[in-house]
């Protein structure tokens, strides 16, 4: 299909400001009589506040206030997990005690000092086996997992049991969650190679570029808070409520985000930005909160790390029959994430398997907040798998990109625990296309050769996650101008999707996209409810919602038209920013003549009656403000019931150095079946930033902490080793499949997850095949591991640690 | 990325100034109003972005401070505060440095550039501005001004570098987003345009 802007380049908005410095992130701002808070960290990892002392501090010229856990939960914090705004009870080292607000840092930072908390040392753990196993310590004050409305509950294994977990048995506790469907027995003994393992995946730190640092300030009785997210209309709504200020009075100001990867989605992944608000309203002064690294890492969110036990059973023609899956997921110092979960979903649809269980348990460690993580849960399993599945292939005798066409999803499949139906798939097509730009048919005869003490390594790997929402809103508006406001609450993370999506409207209505105007960047300029940019979902929810409300403000158009030339709207059609007589082009109406009209006669047409009526409540605010202005175009997604996926492929050559463990990657092709392609550039950075994430996942990123004292030893980008320019190849070559998904109006669908997660499994499949297929069960796989297995030393880690160095 | 220079620049700045430093301490240090004794002193001129600036710098005061929260250039970005991440990557004489980990007083005789001082008066983007837009190089786009400083530094010693030797050069910046293939995209067609 022919589209204007659908599938082409564009320059963003705001790009101009990235490159100038002019796009101002939340502590670029400044406010007069703005003052300044500090945190006070927790300095263990599990603790209870039971008292402060701030007499001295307080008494200091210059300091205006403290705030507490007791300012913020008048009536007791709540009892569950998840970050608290401010806690009595840390379990965490770095958890937010209190603030303090001072003229500037320094006299926060020395009047801080002279606050003297005291704190009751509690039991901490670092290792969730180490909790889970009889008499360990416990996270959290009410047991070691939460159970979703239930509360903290306490899960005990005996050690006997944690024992032969370690050991890489199969775990035999009744675990806290499950599905499966299909005949496992059945399936693994019709298999010809059965693999079965224990493995472990690392938890590790975001790490977002920009710490979360947040400004607020009340005037004439609204909240007014520059802060940093990966939405802003979704944001809002819980913001709004941790804060206690009522959604009309509460304005979120965040024009650019320096990075969020799932941990600034929603307002309960970062509370902290609630503290300047709340410090603010008890000063009556504007204050600005910078966070600095350390605090950015110990409550910046991380992934959650697996200790798991996997068994597949693959038929003599390489189908995947069976898996089955046992998954202890790290739940860290403040709980959350169903990673385990998606990770066995994540099998069930990379490899239609024919028998699927999960069982999981969520236990709790001192360590790191864990949230979702780009491709939380999908993108650790596909680092574990892909080996698994090149071992298959080389026991069976198949070839090892043939083993993945077998199993792969295709249009028509279902997948998951739930047996969804994909709205469409087009992973054949991918490994097709990765296969010949990668020139697979000539790659795959260097495998394993030999070169000094090089060695070459070639990898095949999948991605799945995911991607689209519904029961998203959509705003558009024709001004009298007759230019098109396009209102987008996603936020702007760098994906541009809030672009990107709003030219859905743009398509619509053949509107040049100089005269189309993304509202966005505060929450006062009236946004819609729009899905957060997480989870690949933008694209598709985003599109269908904009699309939708640019055919409702095209219909109100013609219906205008009609009023005004006569006949009925049916007999009208558009073009050239004019509506007109499908018999007579010459007689209608310019954009810009409709839209005075539209104004005229208000009512529907402005938005001042007859909304759609599942219409969501921070919309409705947005539309009634905005009503009587201008000709409305307005939207409810109504949910759709099948899964829009996100695929990629990727295909990896890499240069082993057995002496060092270190490794070049020679070359990598990845590819993306994401539907109808929007935005080619957007879409290659997702899948090179992507790349980057899965040679994290693969090969460096992990938490580590001091099995002493609990205190984190990866507290910057340094310690938590995230990919550097010379990690990473200097050219990683993208494609796309680009076939449309009937479920999107444009199209499209998602990529930012898998993106990673094929290339996790893609780098971990070549360091196997680049030592003979040898299976580390385990991401990552670092350079010390593999000198070790060279060397043929045994490591004398503790088998599935967590958290701590693992040799 | 000279960043050995930087590094002792800023160690010795900060015996010099008998001040203490510590990773998390720096902006408190930077915006300290009080003074040691014997101190350097306080008011200096400074060339930033080609206008000499008068500006009242404390003696431990690190040049990112001066620049965003004395001077109001806040393209200068702070990700970590501490050397790691290069988004506070200045041109200080030519040379890309991290502006977190020097001290204004050890630059005063020097030229700084920062990402605000490329634009021409008329609104003209500099080759490595344009070449960044058109390769769409950001993402989330707070470590570009460190980036794009790097990337001006490299050319001009290295004006038609190689993809290794771009590569080389913008290794001292991160970029958490993973866009390093589009900014190398954007550094080598910045070395076309010239």
């Amino acid at each position: 299909m022919a589209y204007m802007h659908i599938g082409k380049d564009f320059v963003p908005p705001d790009v101009n400001g990235k490159v100038t410095g002019r796009i101002k992130y939340a502590e670029d701002y400044t406010r007069e009589g703005m003052v300044y808070a500090r945190l006070l960290t927790s300095p263990i990892p599990h603790a209870r506040v039971v008292n402060i002392d701030a007499t001295e501090a307080l008494a200091m010229d210059g300091v205006f206030g403290l705030l507490t856990a007791d300012d913020v939960y008048p009536d007791g914090e709540p009892q569950s997990t998840g970050l608290k705004v401010l806690t009595n009870e840390p379990t965490l080292v770095g958890e937010p005690i209190l603030a303090l607000a001072a003229i500037d840092e320094k006299t926060a930072e020395t009047a801080i000092s002279k606050i003297s908390v005291t704190f009751e040392r509690l039991p901490f753990v670092l290792d969730p086996l180490d909790s889970l196993a009889e008499g360990g310590p416990d996270a959290y004050n009410g047991g070691n997992t939460y159970v979703f409305r239930q509360g903290f509950a306490t899960e005990k294994w005996s050690a006997d049991q944690v024992a032969s977990f370690r050991a890489g048995n199969e775990p035999t506790a009744e675990p806290q969650q499950t599905f499966a469907y299909g005949d496992l027995d059945a399936a693994l003994a019709s298999s010809a190679f059965v693999y079965e393992s224990a493995f472990t995946t690392a938890g590790y730190p975001h790490q977002s570029m920009e710490p979360r640092s947040a400004m607020a300030y009340w005037e004439n009785g609204k909240l007014y808070l520059h802060g940093t997210s990966q939405s802003l209309s979704a944001l809002a709504d819980g913001m709004a409520s941790i804060v206690g200020v009522p959604q009309e009075d509460f304005v979120f100001i965040n024009e650019a985000t320096g990075g969020g990867f799932g941990q600034r989605a929603r307002a309960n992944s970062i509370p902290s930005m609630a503290i300047p608000a709340k410090m603010s309203q008890k000063i009556n002064r504007p204050v600005m909160m910078r966070v600095t690294r350390d605090e950015e890492t110990a409550i910046g969110g991380a992934r959650q790390g697996f200790q798991g036990w996997i068994k597949c059973g693959f038929k003599a023609d390489g189908t995947m029959a069976a898996a089955d899956l046992y998954i202890i997921s790290d739940n860290g110092g403040k709980g959350g994430g169903g990673d385990a979960y998606s990770a066995a979903d994540c099998i069930s649809i990379l490899y239609q398997t024919e028998a699927v269980r999960f069982r999981g348990t969520s236990i709790g460690s001192n360590t790191g907040h864990r949230g979702a993580q780009r491709g939380p849960g999908q993108n650790q399993i596909a680092a574990i798998i892909a080996p698994i599945l090149d071992k298959a292939a080389q026991e069976l005798g198949i070839d090892r990109l043939k083993i993945r066409e077998i199993n792969t999803p295709t249009n028509g499949d279902v997948g998951g625990a739930q047996r969804t139906p994909f709205t469409s798939a087009y992973m054949p097509e991918a490994l097709k296309m990765g296969a010949e730009q990668f020139n697979l048919a000539e790659r795959i005869t260097r495998s394993r050769q030999r070169n000094g003490s090089k060695v070459t390594g070639i990898g095949i790997g999948q991605g799945y996650h995911n991607a689209g929402r519904s029961g998203m809103d959509g705003i558009v508006r024709l001004t009298a101008d007759g230019r098109l406001k396009v209102h987008n609450g996603v936020g702007n993370l760098g994906t541009y999707s809030y672009a990107s999506t709003s030219r859905a409207a743009a398509e619509v209505l053949q509107m040049p996209w100089e005269h189309v105007d993304v509202v966005t960047g505060r929450t006062d300029r009236h946004l819609p409810i729009t899905s957060p940019q997480d989870g690949s979902n933008s694209i598709f929810t985003n599109t269908r919602t904009n699309y939708g409300a640019a055919q409702d403000l095209l219909a109100k158009m013609k219906e205008i038209t009609a009023m005004e030339l006569g006949g009925d709207a049916s007999d009208y059609d558009f073009g050239d920013e004019r509506v007109f007589k499908s018999a007579d082009k010459s007689v209608g109406m310019s954009f810009a003549q409709i839209a005075q009209k539209g104004i005229e006669l208000g009512g529907k047409f402005t938005g001042e009656s007859d909304l759609p009526e599942e219409l969501n409540d921070f919309t409705k605010i947005s539309v009634t403000r905005l009503a009587g202005e201008s000709l409305m175009g307005i939207y409810h997604d109504a949910p759709h019931n099948n899964n829009p996926p996100g695929f990629t492929v990727t295909f990896t050559e890499i240069e082993m150095d057995v002496e060092t463990g270190k490794y070049d990657i020679i070359d990598m092709v990845t590819i993306g079946d994401c539907g109808t392609v929007v935005h080619p550039q957007g879409l290659k950075n997702q899948l090179v930033g992507g790349a980057v994430w899965g040679i994290g996942l693969a090969g460096y990123e992990r938490h580590l902490y001091d099995p002493q004292n609990g205190l984190p030893a990866s507290t910057g980008y340094w310690q938590s080793k995230i990919p550097t320019m010379m990690d990473t190849p200097s050219k990683i070559r993208t494609g796309w499949v680009d076939l449309p998904d009937p479920e999107n109006p444009v199209g499209a669908r998602g990529i930012g997850e898998p993106a990673m997660g094929a290339v996790a499994a893609s780098l971990a499949s070549a360091i196997s095949d680049s030592l003979d297929g040898h299976l580390f069960n385990s991401a990552p796989v670092t350079a010390d591991m593999i000198i070790n297995h060279v060397a043929g030393v045994t490591s004398d880690a503790i088998p599935l640690a967590q958290n701590n160095f693992r040799g | 990325m000279n960043l050995n220079l930087t590094r002792r620049r800023f160690i010795k700045g900060v015996i010099a100034s008998g001040a203490a430093a510590t990773t998390t301490g720096v902006w408190v240090a930077a915006n300290g109003a009080s003074r040691p004794a014997g101190a350097v002193e306080r008011m200096i001129r400074i060339n930033i972005n080609g206008q000499v600036r008068t500006v009242d710098v404390a003696p431990q005061e690190t040049l990112a401070s001066t620049l965003r929260y004395k001077l109001g250039l806040t393209g200068t970005k702070l990700g970590c505060n501490r050397g790691e991440c290069g988004a506070c990557t200045v041109l200080v004489d030519d040379v890309s440095t991290y502006a977190c980990s020097v001290l204004t007083h050890s630059v005063k005789n020097g030229r700084v550039e920062t990402v605000e001082g490329l634009e021409a008066a008329d609104g003209t983007l500099h080759p490595v501005q344009q070449a960044f837009v058109e390769e769409l190089s950001p993402q989330c786009g707070y470590c570009t001004p460190g980036q794009i400083m790097a990337a001006v530094g490299l050319l001009r010693e290295n004006p038609s570098p190689t993809r290794e030797e771009a590569r080389m050069g913008l290794s001292g910046n991160i970029c958490r987003c993973g866009s390093y293939d589009s900014y190398l995209d954007g550094v080598m067609r910045a070395a076309q345009i010239g």
